[in-house]
């Protein structure tokens, strides 16, 4: 009992630093932005590997995604007569609530895990310890390029995400199964608010955007340096950014919508 | 890999992203028929706006010419006070202008539908329609038609 004991409020203490650590690394993260206006090659390095790869990935899912909404849409609305609002749904729930979810759990998967990974390896292979012997800053120099795509890259992937959807959710509903086109697009048009729904979702898309890179980000340079640490560490990653996604995702609908 | 491939397929991705971006706003969302200062706005009272929202359409001959921008509510007359703005291109919309509480298909949402009147002046901002009429509140018209079965029926008794 006394162990139980001991174990709960270690790892409390455990969970308490671990969670002032990441947001010291923040702070210190952000404390380089200023400076990466000088060095954007290395932010642009940094896009290339968090969004231009996660593009493809992006584009299949946002494609099935919109299919299905217009499918299991149509199924459910031609009950109604109401078929013509196919283009409301498709794009109402893309926009406001899978293109920013979805995109970030996706980009959590695949590009937050491969950041915790060559960090937490860089960190094993005392990289990082190398750059501080020459006097280079490694949070500056490793992280906060890594931190500045990931903010960039989501929030553009998650509008690709919805643009696809929205198009695959056409190409079922108007192409397949015989809604009429102008209902879509109109209908569509008239429901959907610039500021209310698209602004939103992007704005969901940035706050997601940080969150997972940070997570990563700091899931790698905190991790234990050995080839086991940073295996948790990666696996950390995609299960934390992914809870964190989703339980924002919730708090941020209840104060938007 | 080269820089010069990795600065092009970058520069790519970002612009397909804001590409994206443009044609969520252009395509999807209503900013092309939703101008949201221009023109002027007209206020009208009305017994009963019941179903009637802020944005909701202000059409003239079934053509869209505005949109509601602000409900209150006046404790003194115990009406609603209905603040609609009218696209600066129609504002040559006569004086005596009527308005009524209309809905698109059986269970669709509440427009206001105006019908011109014949005076020679023009509306002006921030003028108030004399001429209302309310919202049509199905269960109100379902109680009146049963009061007048139940009467006609103890007529004959």
């Amino acid at each position: 009992m006394q162990h139980f004991l001991q174990q709960l409020g270690h790892s409390g203490i455990d969970f308490f630093q671990r969670l002032g650590r990441a947001h010291i690394l923040l702070g210190h993260i952000l404390s380089g932005v200023p400076s990466m206006f000088t060095r954007i090659p290395l932010v642009i390095q940094q896009i290339y590997s968090v969004g231009v790869l996660s593009l493809l990935i992006i584009l299949v899912s946002g494609l099935f995604v919109g299919m299905v909404l217009g499918l299991q849409g149509y199924n459910t609305l031609v009950d109604f007569g109401a078929e013509e609002a196919l283009g409301v749904m498709v794009s109402l729930s893309l926009v406001r609530e899978l293109g920013p979810v979805v995109a970030a759990l996706l980009f959590a998967g695949r590009a937050g895990s491969a950041l915790t990974a060559e960090i937490g390896l860089m960190k094993a292979t005392e990289q990082l310890s190398a750059m501080e012997m020459m006097a280079i800053d490694p949070i500056r120099r490793v992280l906060t390029p890594r931190f500045l795509a990931g903010f960039i890259a989501l929030p553009l992937l998650a509008a690709i995400f919805s643009a696809v959807g929205i198009i695959g959710g056409h190409f079922v509903g108007v192409g397949l199964l015989g809604v009429d086109d102008g209902a879509y697009w109109s209908q569509m048009q008239a429901t959907v608010d610039l500021y209310d729904d698209i602004m939103n979702g992007v704005i969901k898309s940035v706050v997601f955007g940080v969150v997972v890179t940070w997570i990563a980000v700091f899931e790698g340079y905190d991790s234990i340096p050995t080839s086991e640490g940073v295996s948790r560490a990666t696996t950390r990653t995609v299960v934390h950014s992914s809870l964190a996604v989703l339980g924002l995702d919730f708090i941020l609908t209840a104060i938007m919508f | 890999m080269n820089t010069r491939k990795t600065e092009i397929l970058v520069g790519l991705f970002m612009a397909v992203g804001l590409a994206a971006l443009f044609m969520l706003a252009m395509k999807v969302s209503n900013l092309n028929i939703y101008s949201s200062d221009a023109g002027y706005e007209i206020v009208a009272n009305f017994d009963d706006i019941s179903g009637l929202k802020v944005k909701s359409p202000v059409t003239m001959a079934g053509v869209r010419i505005g949109r509601v921008s602000d409900i209150s509510f006046d404790s003194q007359t115990f009406e609603a006070v209905v603040k609609i703005r009218i696209e600066s291109e129609y504002d040559a919309l006569p004086k005596d202008t009527s308005a009524s509480i209309y809905t698109a298909g059986l269970l669709g949402e509440k427009y206001i539908g105006l019908e011109p009147g014949g005076d020679e002046e023009n509306l002006k901002n921030n003028d108030k329609l004399k001429l209302t009429q309310s919202s049509l509140v199905l269960e109100k018209l379902i109680s009146r038609f049963v009061d007048k079965f139940v009467d006609s029926d103890d007529s004959k008794n």
